[in-house]
């Protein structure tokens, strides 16, 4: 088995093998063409080579080609709004040759489904859609050679279009795919690379096509898994502590017996009341007392930074180059600030949710989940349970965007269903959202930066406290720097985790706010400073192609501002240049205009990558603008819409994508590159428009108006 | 305490035996299956509870069961007709005015209650009236488009 690039792209996102049998599931499935990859002929590829994969021989299908000519595409990929469903669709219907109207999608449902890590990393464009399309391309070539038996002519005469099988120089001879697959059960393994198309014969693939979710999203027919009704089912509340991290000392449960029905299940920290009656174990669950012991507090949203200053002290050294001292030395203007931003939510609408049952061995499941997979894998492990006896279902999630890949209510649903003995439906409450959400976590960035009197970058220090690292990798020019990074995964108050594009969002902020604030001491117009310090070309081709979309050199009406900021994320590049409106005696923001450039290699979906950019971008004003989770240490103050603001109608400004077209790459992250530059664009255009410079996210009113009186 | 509770729904008569204090969410949800109708912080601050009472659009996670005797209340279930996607629903689709879709039903109703009201709205108006329904997915932009293209579509029709 040849180890070439398609093959390696499988496995790049998986990093365990699935250890049971599937043989069982080909034989129930019922007849026509499936193509199946065998893990045990590719155990020999890049990352997998050093596991036991004696033994192991497990078949899992990507597609079947169906006995009425539909297509049946399985992916373990969930769809959460980023639009997978309709993209991979149109990848298998583009290989395959069928109207993209013959595609089920099967997703997400770990019994029916490939084994899949997780949505998230943006990573399905560029690694699921290739494996897919190689798949529909096996499955032609299959079907070709079965009209050719068919019409007694060899392979190479023949030609697969819409769905059916025709005789290149005699179209009136052909065969559907429907009456090739009759009565036959072929079971394809995908041995070799097949050929699959090149941009330039793509009909589908780049093409705007109605999302295959619209029709059952704008008719309350889709299904999230709050929707899910069960005989018997209850209803669920938990009972939560005030603070986050609390210890249950004592319940009194005395006030359980008013509410007829309901019921307490006890798990160590969890309690909660079920009944047949949401609303009546709301209530009955608000009626138990409970006492708890709290954690200490050790800081607030305030003194957070500081915090992490004092008790962080290991670091690792992310990036270095030359000496921070010959830096120094060349350096004629330094530049030196610190940039704080603080936790944020995901706040998807849909909370998180789990409905299920247990029956007779087996756990059945739905759950708003980004990893169905590691969700199966984790209530496996939580009951002793075998894998294959659980089984987590398809079903749409109502936003993610790394909040869901934690499963906190789906272990929580099923040790409550397995007490009692009965299906249960629980769906957090807003509140709740608000408290074991895992949050961003919040940020401090020290940097430093010198420039000689040339306008040249000299000087580069940059202490990374919590973000991560991800994104960070210079594409300035930049002959001495230095990137640190601090981190210590315990040391926050509450749960954090992914968030879409993680401290990538954090890092950006304080980087393209520091990049303008060093060409600002130097007299250097920020587009000019940027094009002048750049190392990579195609960060410049990206800049370029932003700045004339949004005509940098426009006149500017009064009181508006323009910054841009350039960041790097899944592949991706991104130059954004945002326009504000600032009030300089409210200090309120009004976006008005952001213009977003992207190298984002090969579109494969240009429509879907434009809406992902724009829900990114809109999705980003709120963390640069309005968001911030307040809390004194495990008591988490935010806990509603009103007191954690997100974007709504009137701050979403004019949004244009553009994409720099290279269609024969190979294809980049969509769903979360652009997000990580509006922090900074929009806290520069905040300072061109009134001179205040805001190294604080959110950049709120009040610190405007403060940074306006301190200048 | 149970109560029986009247109402047209849809265009039907329904009867359901409630706990008076439980939300319309709750009623249409768990008592009635249609589930179309979504919660999203069950204290009003979202809008993805969205319905219409009769033409008006409420938020039906703060409205009580008792207080819906003899109304008439239309879902995002009841707007479709005959299968036709009423003007709202379709625009929607066309403008890809939605990305995970939970927020969708509430604002199509609301928007609906909208152009029921006030069939040729502003710009600034559909945004003042739709400020608070939120899409945390992003939107926003495309699902004032396609409010814009559906009132277009009302109006031909009457």
């Amino acid at each position: 088995m040849k180890s070439d690039k398609i093959t390696e792209l499988y496995f790049s996102d998986v990093d365990k093998p699935i250890n049971y049998d599937r043989r069982e599931f080909l034989k129930k499935l019922g007849g026509g063409i499936i193509v199946i990859f065998s893990l045990g002929e590719l155990a020999l590829l890049q990352g997998w080579s050093q596991n036991d994969t004696e033994g192991m021989v497990d078949f899992n299908a990507f597609l079947r080609v169906k006995e009425d000519g539909r297509v049946d595409c399985y992916t373990g990929k969930i769809e959460m709004g980023q639009g997978v469903i309709t993209s991979l669709a149109q990848a298998l219907s583009e290989e395959l040759e069928i109207p993209i109207s013959f595609v089920d999608m099967i997703m997400g449902d770990t019994d029916l489904c490939p084994y899949d890590a997780g949505t998230w990393g943006s990573l399905t464009t560029r690694f699921a859609d290739p494996v897919l399309r190689a798949a529909a391309a096996e499955a032609r070539e299959i079907l070709i050679d079965l009209a050719a038996q068919k019409l007694g002519v060899p392979s190479e005469m023949l030609e697969a279009v819409n769905g059916t099988v025709v005789i290149k120089n005699d179209r009136s001879q052909k065969v559907s795919y429907a009456e090739l697959t009759k009565g036959k059960k072929i079971i394809q393994s995908l041995q070799k690379k097949p050929k699959i198309k090149r941009s330039k014969d793509f009909d589908i693939v780049g093409k705007p096509v109605i999302s295959l979710d619209a029709k059952d999203k704008v008719t309350g027919r889709a299904k999230y898994s709050g929707d899910i009704k069960l005989p018997g089912m209850v209803y669920a509340t938990l009972v939560r502590p005030p603070a986050y991290g609390s210890k249950k000392i004592h319940i009194d449960a005395s006030g359980l017996d008013e509410f007829e029905g309901a019921e307490m299940v006890e798990d160590g920290n969890l309690i909660a009341v079920v009944h047949p009656d949401p609303e009546v174990a709301n209530r009955a669950a608000k009626k138990l007392n409970v006492t708890w012991e709290e954690p200490e507090t050790k800081a607030d949203n305030e003194t957070i930074f500081e915090y992490f200053e004092k008790n962080i002290t290991q670091s690792r050294v992310f990036e270095e180059g030359g000496s921070l001292n010959d830096g120094k030395e060349a350096s004629k203007t330094l530049t030196e600030a610190n940039y704080h931003d603080g936790y944020k939510a995901h706040a998807s609408i849909e909370t998180h949710t789990a409905t299920c049952y247990f029956e007779n061995d087996k756990l059945i499941m739905w759950a708003s989940t980004q990893t169905p997979f590691g969700t199966r894998e984790e209530l496996a492990k939580t009951f002793g349970m075998p894998l294959e006896k659980v089984h987590i279902k398809q079903i749409f999630l109502g936003g993610g965007f790394g909040g869901k890949i934690y499963n906190r209510q789906a272990v929580e649903a099923a040790k409550i269903a397995k007490a009692i003995g009965r299906p249960v439906q629980l769906a957090w409450s807003r509140r709740e959202e608000f408290m074991y959400d895992m949050f961003r976590p919040a940020a401090l960035i020290k940097a430093t930066s010198g420039v000689d009197n040339n306008g040249k970058l000299k000087l580069w220090n940059f202490d990374i406290y919590c973000a991560g690292t991800r994104g960070t990798k210079l594409f300035y020019e930049i002959p001495n720097n230095q990137t640190r990074i601090f981190n210590d995964r315990d040391i926050h108050p509450f749960g954090t985790g992914a968030w879409r594009a993680p401290g990538n969002n954090s890092t950006t902020f304080a980087r393209e706010s520091h990049i303008e604030a060093t060409a600002n001491a130097a007299g250097i117009d920020a587009l000019e400073f940027r094009f002048n310090n750049m190392k990579d070309q195609n960060m410049s081709a990206t800049l370029k192609l932003a700045a004339e979309t949004f005509g940098w050199d426009r006149k500017k009406p009064k009181g508006h501002g323009y910054g841009i900021a350039l960041g790097a994320d899944a592949g991706t590049l991104v130059a954004i240049i945002a326009e504000v409106h600032v009030d300089k005696t409210t200090g309120i923001v009004q976006p008005i205009r952001v213009v977003c450039a992207q190298d984002m290699g090969q579109v494969v979906n240009p429509h879907g990558a434009k809406v992902q950019t724009e829900g990114g971008i809109t999705m980003g004003l709120g963390y640069a603008l309005y968001e911030d989770i307040e809390f004194d240490w495990g008591k988490v103050k935010s806990r509603n819409f009103k007191n954690y603001k997100i974007a709504r109608f009137s701050n979403t400004p004019k949004i244009e994508c553009v994409f720099i077209d290279k269609m024969d790459s190979m294809p980049q992250g969509g769903g979360e590159p652009a997000i990580v530059c509006i922090g900074g664009a929009i806290a520069n255009a905040v300072f061109d428009a009134c001179g205040a410079r805001v190294n604080r996210m959110p950049v709120t009113p009040e610190r405007i108006l403060e940074a306006l009186q301190n200048k | 305490m149970k109560q029986i509770i009247s109402f047209k729904l849809n265009n039907q008569d329904v009867t359901v035996n409630v706990v008076g204090y439980e939300s319309l969410l709750t009623v249409l949800r768990a008592y009635l299956d249609q589930t179309g109708t979504k919660y999203g912080c069950g204290i009003g601050d979202c809008g993805a509870c969205t319905v219409l009472i009769d033409k008006e659009p409420v938020r039906s996670c703060m409205i009580s069961a008792e207080d819906i005797e003899g109304k008439e209340i239309l879902t995002i279930e009841g707007l479709a007709s005959n299968g036709s996607l009423n003007p709202v629903q379709k625009a929607f689709v066309a403008h890809d005015a939605l990305q995970c879709g939970y927020c969708t039903p509430g604002m199509i109703m609301n928007a609906y209650g909208l152009l029921l009201s006030n069939p040729e709205p502003s710009r600034e108006k559909i945004i003042s009236e739709m400020e608070e329904n939120l899409c945390r997915c992003g939107s926003y932009n495309r699902i004032v488009d396609a409010i814009q293209t559906a009132a277009k579509e009302m109006k031909e029709k009457v």
